[in-house]
């Protein structure tokens, strides 16, 4: 019981078990979640710190209700207002946390591999909260417990996903974790965000939309971020709604029992139409309380680790 | 001064004994009028090796090396001459640059040190630095190097202005409205999600400066080549007769870009490391004649400056004290190349690209010679090195080629202390 890595940096370095075993965790945490007594021990007496170099909402949230529901204690360091802004490098603020008895330190940083570069120097667990373009193994489990729950086995499962791939860390984390359980993962986006050598990493490019859509188990949408205008990737909102959107009549050539997911926060109108993001079959919202179990699961497995060295 | 180097073997020469006299290769003479015999005991005595891209960083970067350093860690290489690229700070792109970094090199005394100057003032790509001026103070090439010669506008004007004075180019090729990435393009770079820089980058601005090169008919030398399509256009221009040189460097035969996946900062450079693809035919390019030669490009850096997240970390690897040892057993011990295509690309090639006269061992030439353990493995260490820069990819590799002594002018500059 337990995961054999001190830190959880990606889903690269989870096994297939590994996965399943936190997903099966996540589902029992889940329950906590929706009791009305929203408490447990499993961190008692752990401290758990978060240290976002980036800003982030949801993320940051869910972790610190995931480490609170298990009753540890929890702090949190943001890029600004700190000593980071002064300049001081990521391994020695990582050190100073480290010294001060923390037992696992939630990462979001910027850059690809940031995370990889301290986990060896630290005591404390690293969980990657997002590293750059690089992985968000959290954000992966959320969604792949978010279709664990709707089919039994991730086994020959078609999983589309659509938008910007090059600069999705959700994209790399998912087509990794869901490759290896079997699932068989589409990409479609514009070329100008479709990153060399995808298709090394076990998922299948697209033509289309349409394309990427057909006969989904399941649909993803990601968040385009409309700076990348400014960078040539796109020309308008207009036209990547029109081109790139995964609309109504896309998903009816999904599975008719397929459902839609997002990781958030949505560009309305540009990624999905309206329409399409309260649609029945979106499970968006459902997402993040997964998010929460999974988090849960997660800490707990690292520290559970602990106590069987 | 009268040594002799006895018990050795001797490069392109059925000789055993090597006599030294006043700095220079001379006839025998007896072990009584000796100053001092060496016993070689078996090793090679190679021409003192000459490295033409290296990054010394005095003046201005002392606390990654200095003059000093960079020399001794290139004596303990074998090299007896060494070029170092001007982005130092200030910029070498003046006389007085090149004056203080010849005074500082003759001061440490290890190794010929001869500048390269700033092909533009500040290293842009604006106006012509005082290339006239610098060759009087000693430059023997001029380079942007660390940047490209970024226009085509510009790249005509350095070729025909360092014409007039017969100062060789040396370019680093990237287009920087393509490039920009931390490691090579590719399926690694798409996997650990970092932002790649594609061999394209390097290619179009090859394919510029050959096709200057052919149109204006000066020689252009291109930097540090690791691409697949830039050798094949290098090897193709040089059929058509295009006065086009190149070289490469270690790094590029031994690693590939799937080294990066651990975010280790000591894989770093640019060019970057690049696919195994790219890998094979930088050895078959240097295997048929279309690489003139080896260089380190050691670039030495603070660890402060490498242990830093992947994308920060700056650029390059220290390299002069592992590139013989490389060479020699990846590519003259496997049988890819013979001692003979060795040495061109690591002494004769850059002495004659560059005019440095250098790697004679006839009678009345100076005695710049080094001494190479070709039998024995030994584990290169980065802790034993004499650089200042740490930021080796090579820590712990088994090789052969162990310097044993190196001499200039019939000096000892480096000598291994059993
Ligand atoms: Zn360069």
């Amino acid at each position: 019981m337990g995961l054999k890595s001190k830190d959880l940096l990606g889903m690269k370095q989870l096994t297939p078990e590994e996965i399943m075993e936190i997903l099966d965790t996540a589902k029992t945490m889940k329950l906590v979640i929706s009791s009305a007594n929203k408490k447990t021990s499993h961190l008692q007496g752990k401290s758990v710190v978060t240290l976002f170099y980036e800003n982030s909402t949801r993320t940051r949230l869910s972790f610190e209700l995931a480490s609170k529901y298990m009753g540890s204690a929890s702090a949190n360091i943001s890029a600004t207002g700190s000593s980071v802004a002064k300049g001081e490098s990521l391994l020695d603020t990582a050190r100073t946390i480290d010294s001060m008895g923390t037992d696992i330190i939630i990462m979001r940083h910027p850059q690809s591999g940031a995370p990889h570069s301290i986990a060896d120097k630290l005591k404390a667990s690293i969980v990657n909260a997002g590293d750059g373009m690089n992985e968000h193994p959290t954000q992966a489990l959320l969604d792949m417990l978010t279709m664990y729950e709707r089919f039994d086995k991730f086994e020959g499962k078609n999983i589309a996903i659509c938008g910007d791939i090059y600069h999705s860390r959700v994209v790399r984390s998912n087509a990794i974790g869901l490759a290896k359980l079997g699932a068989k993962v589409s990409v479609y986006g514009p070329r100008t965000m479709m990153p060399i050598g995808i298709e090394k990493m076990g998922v299948r490019v697209a033509s289309s939309v349409e394309d990427c859509v057909k006969d989904a188990d399941a649909v993803m949408g990601l968040r385009v971020q409309l700076e990348r205008m400014k960078s040539s990737l796109f020309p308008s909102v207009a036209e990547y709604a029109k081109f790139y959107a995964i609309t109504p009549e896309a998903l009816k050539l999904a599975k008719p029992d397929a459902f839609l997911m997002h990781p958030g926060p949505c560009n309305h109108g540009v990624e999905l139409p309206t329409a399409v993001y309260d649609c029945e079959q979106s499970v968006i919202n459902e997402q993040v309380t997964n998010g929460v179990a999974v988090r849960m699961a997660v800490l707990y497995l690292l520290m559970a680790r602990r106590n069987n060295l | 001064m009268k040594t002799i180097i006895k018990n050795c073997r001797v490069f392109n020469s059925d000789k055993s004994v090597i006599y030294i006299d006043d700095g220079r290769f001379a006839d025998e003479f007896s072990e009584n009028e000796a100053d001092e015999v060496i016993d070689a005991k078996g090793a090679t005595v190679l021409p003192g090796l000459v490295d033409m891209h290296v990054h010394f960083r005095e003046p201005g970067y002392e606390y990654k090396e200095t003059i000093a350093t960079g020399s001794a860690a290139a004596a303990k290489g074998g090299f007896t001459s060494v070029c170092t690229m001007p982005n130092t700070f200030p910029v070498c792109d003046n006389a007085a640059v090149v004056s203080g970094i010849l005074k500082k090199a003759e001061q440490a005394g290890l190794v010929r040190v001869y500048p390269i100057g700033a092909a533009g003032k500040g290293l842009e790509s604006e106006e012509l630095a005082e290339i006239g001026l610098m060759k009087e103070a000693g430059i023997v090439a001029v380079s942007n190097d660390g940047k490209p010669i970024a226009t085509s506008g510009f790249m005509r004007k350095v070729l025909e202005y360092s014409a007039d004075f017969d100062i060789p180019v040396l370019n680093h090729e990237e287009d920087p409205t393509i490039s920009g990435g931390a490691m090579n393009e590719g399926e690694v770079s798409t996997s650990i999600g970092i932002r790649g820089c594609p061999t394209a980058a390097e290619d179009i601005m090859i394919a510029r400066d050959i096709i200057l090169s052919e149109y204006l008919n000066i020689p252009v030398h291109i930097c540090h080549v690791s691409t697949k399509g830039g050798l094949r256009m290098i090897r193709e221009a040089k059929a058509r007769g295009v006065k086009v040189t190149c070289e490469t460097c270690p790094h590029y035969f031994t690693l590939t870009d799937s080294s990066c996946e651990n975010y280790d900062t000591n894989f770093k450079m640019h060019p970057p490391l690049r696919s195994e693809e790219d890998r094979l035919a930088v050895i078959e390019a240097i295997k048929d004649g279309t690489v003139d030669c080896i260089v380190t490009d050691h670039a030495p850096h603070h660890q402060d400056d490498k242990e830093v997240e992947f994308s920060h970390a700056l650029n390059g690897i220290v390299g002069l004290e592992s590139s013989f040892a490389l060479c020699y057993t990846y590519l003259v011990k496997p049988g890819i190349i013979t001692m003979e295509r060795l040495m061109d690309l690591m002494c004769y090639n850059p002495s004659s690209i560059l005019k440095l006269g250098r790697g004679g061992m006839d009678k009345g030439d100076d005695a710049d010679l080094t001494l190479m353990d070709l039998e024995n493995e030994f584990v290169f260490e980065k802790d034993k090195m004499l650089t200042k820069g740490r930021n080796t990819p090579f820590d712990g590799w088994k090789l052969y080629g162990e310097t044993m002594l190196t001499m200039m002018k019939g000096k000892k500059t480096y000598e291994k202390l059993c």
